[in-house]
């Protein structure tokens, strides 16, 4: 994706002239980004509204949905209750950066061929629980992909298909063969 | 992973393929559209002001603090409402909701005051900083207590001044009741179906855009019934039509609650009026659980009469309706309790008598679906249980007392005593294939082998019939307008198409599906053919997609656009192949010369010709659009198995295995069918065991956020197991009947009567939903088991 071919310019602030702004710098997707906002901006809001990007989604704004989970370090976390100034200086992946040279991630790949998804909203977050997984543990049992995303709720799928999603995610992972033909 | 039809000839893409999904390209990679991600130039913010009360006298209300916020630029009260005449606005079922209130809340989290600004952030503050002065009033929750005299008037603009808003009764009263005396065993049961929120995992919100030069005015918006929509803003705002556009960008997940048109829309759009600038009003979950409107809350009594040798003969019910401080149900207009009167489910009762009552509460407005196709999981969820209840008091296997009564597969179309002509059906066929995948046999021994040993392990069976695809227009209409929906089709030089529908995916898939119609009508394979809906510009007018109608009505419409252009797709193809038009036939999904199968042309070269060699005086180009209106609704049917066993210690109820057996007549695309049999199951899971909006006396809320409300995670989920039976529907074109809400509607009987057939030691009949450990656990905890 072009997101990790250049930096990022910021496309909008959040501050209204209330607090004081402060300059956060986060590399996101590998790609640096610096902005000026309200201490107390959401790391969510900060990549949506002032990045522009607009993947990660807010389903519930109290921790329980995960649709706002990316990773910061490598660490899946949801965006809606840490700070952007808490991601200053570190990495930050989101949805966007999960395709790289315009091939789908194994997970993405997996959750297509699965029908892992139904109306997209919760995908993202599931998406960025499922690589944080595979990540350690690219051949999880059926309890040990539930108990992952436990703090992501999907209100479509009855999971059924988004477990079988990881799972093969996983296999892909494994296997050095390549995925097939991408949506 | 694609399967091919099996056929020689087939359509890349056709009916019956799991082909995968053309909309996912864009999910899979965070590039859906939804109505959050989208930024206009010089857009606003608006944040709403909410009660802390369910029932007060509003004495002041001060606005000075939140237009000294720095970034607040606006507020907007029920008084400036009031002086353009929108404080108020009609409901679908003519009553009429606040937008704003003047001088009275009537529901906790009650939108109060409006604040625009510059940011999120700052509309936030100045939501914060508006002061209400309120008088508390008495609260009213129990809609018992509403009805009963003397209770506190909550609705005291209506002329009435009681809380009742309607008594509704259909069957035959008389003839029930004689029935009932002259039967030989009767059961009766109270029933409670609490009222719970739909949760989509996208919250409710929109863009209003007044552009006061050219007088346009589009809103983006999470609305399942964009056309609807426009329509009823034409007429509550005066607007005229053709200047009002309505976009459905991607919804994230519907389930009805995006039917309704919320206060925040009209606030947004007053918002947008008054200060010349794009409105973005985006709720938080918080809002979005309290004040948007809620499914169920259904007080249920029923009787059931049967010989003594299990043969059912009439079912009498009563119910009273909780709706919240107004009637915002989301039903067809004739139908203040929806479809309801499905209640005699899949058998075939001789007499039948059914009234509702529907009361004024403290509460938000209730009434909308939760996945369902208007009141029918109520009604449902009360013939299953008392199914199992009667089997239980005659000593009978519930699947023998299913058996011995469902209407037989020969008795199609079958008309019901409550008036329905079910299409199509074979009710044995669905439940044996269920009781074989999950040895029905085998559980009842092992069951009985547990039992001794003082296990509690219980089997629940649920045989349901569905009514949906609403619906025929002599009876189907909101606020007038018929229940038709629409497909417009084209097909361009090349062979390819677009096409464009009346109706709204909200996850469904209808990009994928409706293609695979086109594909099988047309022979043009689907990855040719782009689909779209939501933009009341460009897509034809219907009703929109709830009430697993968008299949039965727009899939509908496809298929009749594509045979009407495959009419004059004929006539061109007689005129290329340079033969008569009688001597044409659409066979193997190309025209053909009869008896010369040979001499063909595919609809691509038919379509190239219709813009480059039509035949003289006939209008060039290649399309078609078409308004369906259904000759009968669809009855989906079902039979699922539910295992539950139960811990003795905890109480935890657990599901083992769930075997769902659906028949939603022909199977567009398995793979999407089944992914909403999952979803589904699991939206019928959540109220059996889970969920519930509870109030307490003062009107309070508890579940406002989902720190408290239980939506299901992957951990109390079960593995679903599927399969099917198919018996097309009559009257369809392709013979499908929708599958979306079946197993939110069929499931939750299922649930219960494997719990309460678990319990049965300990004398259980019935436990109301939803069954949460602690319900069990006392239970367990009442006393020692009872023999016999």
């Amino acid at each position: 994706m072009a997101a990790s071919a250049r930096p990022i310019a910021p496309a909008a602030s959040l501050t209204s002239g209330g607090a004081p702004a402060v300059t956060v710098r986060v590399t996101i997707n590998g790609s640096p980004v610096t902005a000026e906002v309200e201490p107390r901006t959401l790391l969510v809001h900060f990549l949506r509204e002032v990045v522009g990007l607009t993947g990660t989604h807010i389903g519930c704004d109290t921790s329980n949905c995960g649709a706002c989970t990316v990773h910061l370090d490598g660490k899946p976390v949801k965006s809606c209750t840490v700070l952007a100034v808490q991601a200053n200086g570190r990495e930050v992946r989101t949805v966007e950066g999960l395709e790289v040279g315009g091939k789908l991630s194994p997970v993405q790949q997996a959750f297509f061929e699965e029908h892992g998804l139904q109306c997209g909203f919760c995908t993202p977050g599931m998406m960025m629980t499922a690589t944080a997984l595979l990540a350690k543990n690219s051949n999880p049992t059926d309890a040990e992909v539930r108990d992952a995303i436990r703090g992501n709720l999907c209100r479509c799928t009855g999971y059924v298909n988004i477990v079988k999603a990881i799972q093969l995610a996983g296999k892909k992972m494994q296997s050095a063969a390549p995925a097939g033909g991408s949506p | 992973m694609s399967a091919e039809a099996p056929t020689p000839a087939h359509v890349k893409g056709g009916i019956g393929q799991s082909i995968l999904r053309k909309e996912d390209a864009r999910f899979l990679r965070g590039k859906g559209n939804y109505v959050d991600d989208i930024k206009l130039p010089g857009m606003l913010y608006l944040d709403i002001t909410r009660s802390p009360y369910a029932h007060a006298k509003i004495t002041a209300i001060r606005t000075e603090k939140a237009l000294k916020v720095p970034g607040v630029l606006a507020v907007i009260t029920g008084k400036d409402l009031e002086a353009a005449g929108l404080a108020w606005m009609p409901t679908l079922m003519s009553d009429k909701q606040m937008v704003l209130p003047v001088d009275t809340v009537m529901y906790q989290a009650q939108e109060v005051v409006g604040v625009v600004a510059d940011s999120r952030y700052a509309a936030a503050d100045g939501a914060a900083a508006v002061e209400v002065d309120y008088e508390p009033l008495p609260v009213v929750v129990d809609p018992f207590k509403a009805l009963a005299p003397g209770a506190p008037v909550i609705r005291t603009d209506r002329k009435e001044q009681s809380n009742h808003i309607w008594h509704w009764e259909t069957g035959d009263k008389a003839g029930t009741d004689e029935s009932f005396r002259a039967s030989e065993v009767t059961v009766s049961q109270d029933l409670y179906i609490p009222r719970i929120h739909v949760s989509s995992m996208e919250t409710c919100g929109c863009i209003a855009q007044m552009d006061p030069v050219n007088g346009r005015f589009t809103i983006y918006m999470t609305t399942q019934a964009p056309h609807a929509i426009r329509t009823v803003f034409a007429l509550v705002t005066g607007l005229p039509e053709q200047n009002i556009r309505v976009i459905s960008p991607d919804i994230g997940g519907g389930f009805g609650g995006k039917v309704p048109v919320y206060p925040g829309y009209v606030i947004a759009s007053v918002a947008s009026i008054k200060t010349g600038r794009p409105v973005k009003w985006i709720e938080d979950r918080s809002e979005n659980l309290q004040a948007d409107s809620f499914a169920r809350d259904y007080h249920i009594h029923a009787e059931v009469a049967a010989t003594k040798d299990g043969k059912v003969t009439a079912l009498k019910v009563k119910t009273v309706a909780d709706h919240g401080y107004t009637d915002a149900a989301a039903n067809p207009s004739k139908f203040p309790a929806g479809l309801f009167h499905i209640i005699t489910g899949s058998y075939p009762f001789a007499k039948a008598f059914v009234e509702v009552d529907a009361a004024y509460t403290n509460k938000p407005p209730g009434g909308i679906a939760y996945r369902c196709s208007f009141r029918v999981t109520e009604a449902v969820y009360t013939i299953e249980r008392m199914m199992d209840i009667l089997a239980h008091k005659l000593k009978v296997d519930p699947a023998e007392l299913r058996l011995k009564n469902f209407i037989p597969p020969e008795a199609f179309p079958f008309k019901s005593t409550l008036g329905w002509t079910y299409d199509s059906g074979n009710y044995a066929g669905a439940l044996k294939k269920a009781m074989e995948i999950i040895d029905y046999a085998g559980l009842r021994r092992e069951q009985a082998e547990k039992r001794r040993k003082g296990e509690l392990m219980g089997i629940g069976i649920s045989s349901f019939t569905e009514i949906v695809g609403a619906g025929p227009s002599q009876q189907f209409d909101i606020l007038g307008i018929k229940m038709f929906d629409s497909a417009e089709v084209r097909i361009h030089p090349t062979g390819k198409i677009i096409a464009r529908f009346g109706t709204k995916s909200q996850g469904q898939g209808h990009e994928t599906t409706y293609a695979q119609i086109l594909a099988e009508e047309l022979g043009i394979p689907a990855d040719d053919i782009r689909v779209e809906e939501g933009d009341s510009d460009t897509a034809p007018y219907g009703l929109g997609t709830y009430a697993s109608r968008s299949t039965p009505t727009a899939g509908a419409a496809a298929s009749m656009a594509a045979r009407k252009i495959r009419e004059k797709a004929r006539k061109i193809a007689a005129h290329l192949l340079e033969v008569s038009v009688d001597d044409v036939e659409w066979k193997d999904y190309a025209f053909r010369v009869k008896g010369v199968p040979s001499k063909s042309k595919t609809m691509q070269e038919v379509a190239f010709a219709a813009y480059t060699n039509h035949p003289q005086g006939m209008e060039a180009g290649l399309e078609a659009i078409d308004y369906y209106d259904p000759p009968n609704m669809t009855f989906p049917f079902g039979s699922y198995i539910c295992v539950v066993d139960i811990d003795k210690d905890t109480g935890q109820v657990k599901v083992r295995r769930f075997v769902a057996v659906d028949d939603c007549g022909t199977i567009i695309n398995p793979m999407i069918v089944d992914g909403q049999i999952h979803g589904g199951l699991t939206m019928g899971l959540a109220p059996s065991l889970l969920e519930e909006i509870q109030y307490d006396a003062d009107g309070n809320i508890h579940g406002g956020s989902f720190m408290d409300y239980l939506v299901p995670t992957a951990i109390e989920t079960p593995r679903w197991e599927t399969a099917k039976t198919v018996t097309p529907s009559p009257h369809h074109p392709i013979g499908a009947k929708g599958v979306g809400e079946s197993a939110t509607v069929g499931a939750p009987p299922a649930i219960v009567n494997a719990v309460v057939d678990a319990l049965q030691p300990y004398g259980v009949e019935h436990i109301d939903i939803p069954i949460h450990p602690w319900k069990v656990w006392q239970i367990l905890h009442a006393g020692p088991p009872k023999t016999g």
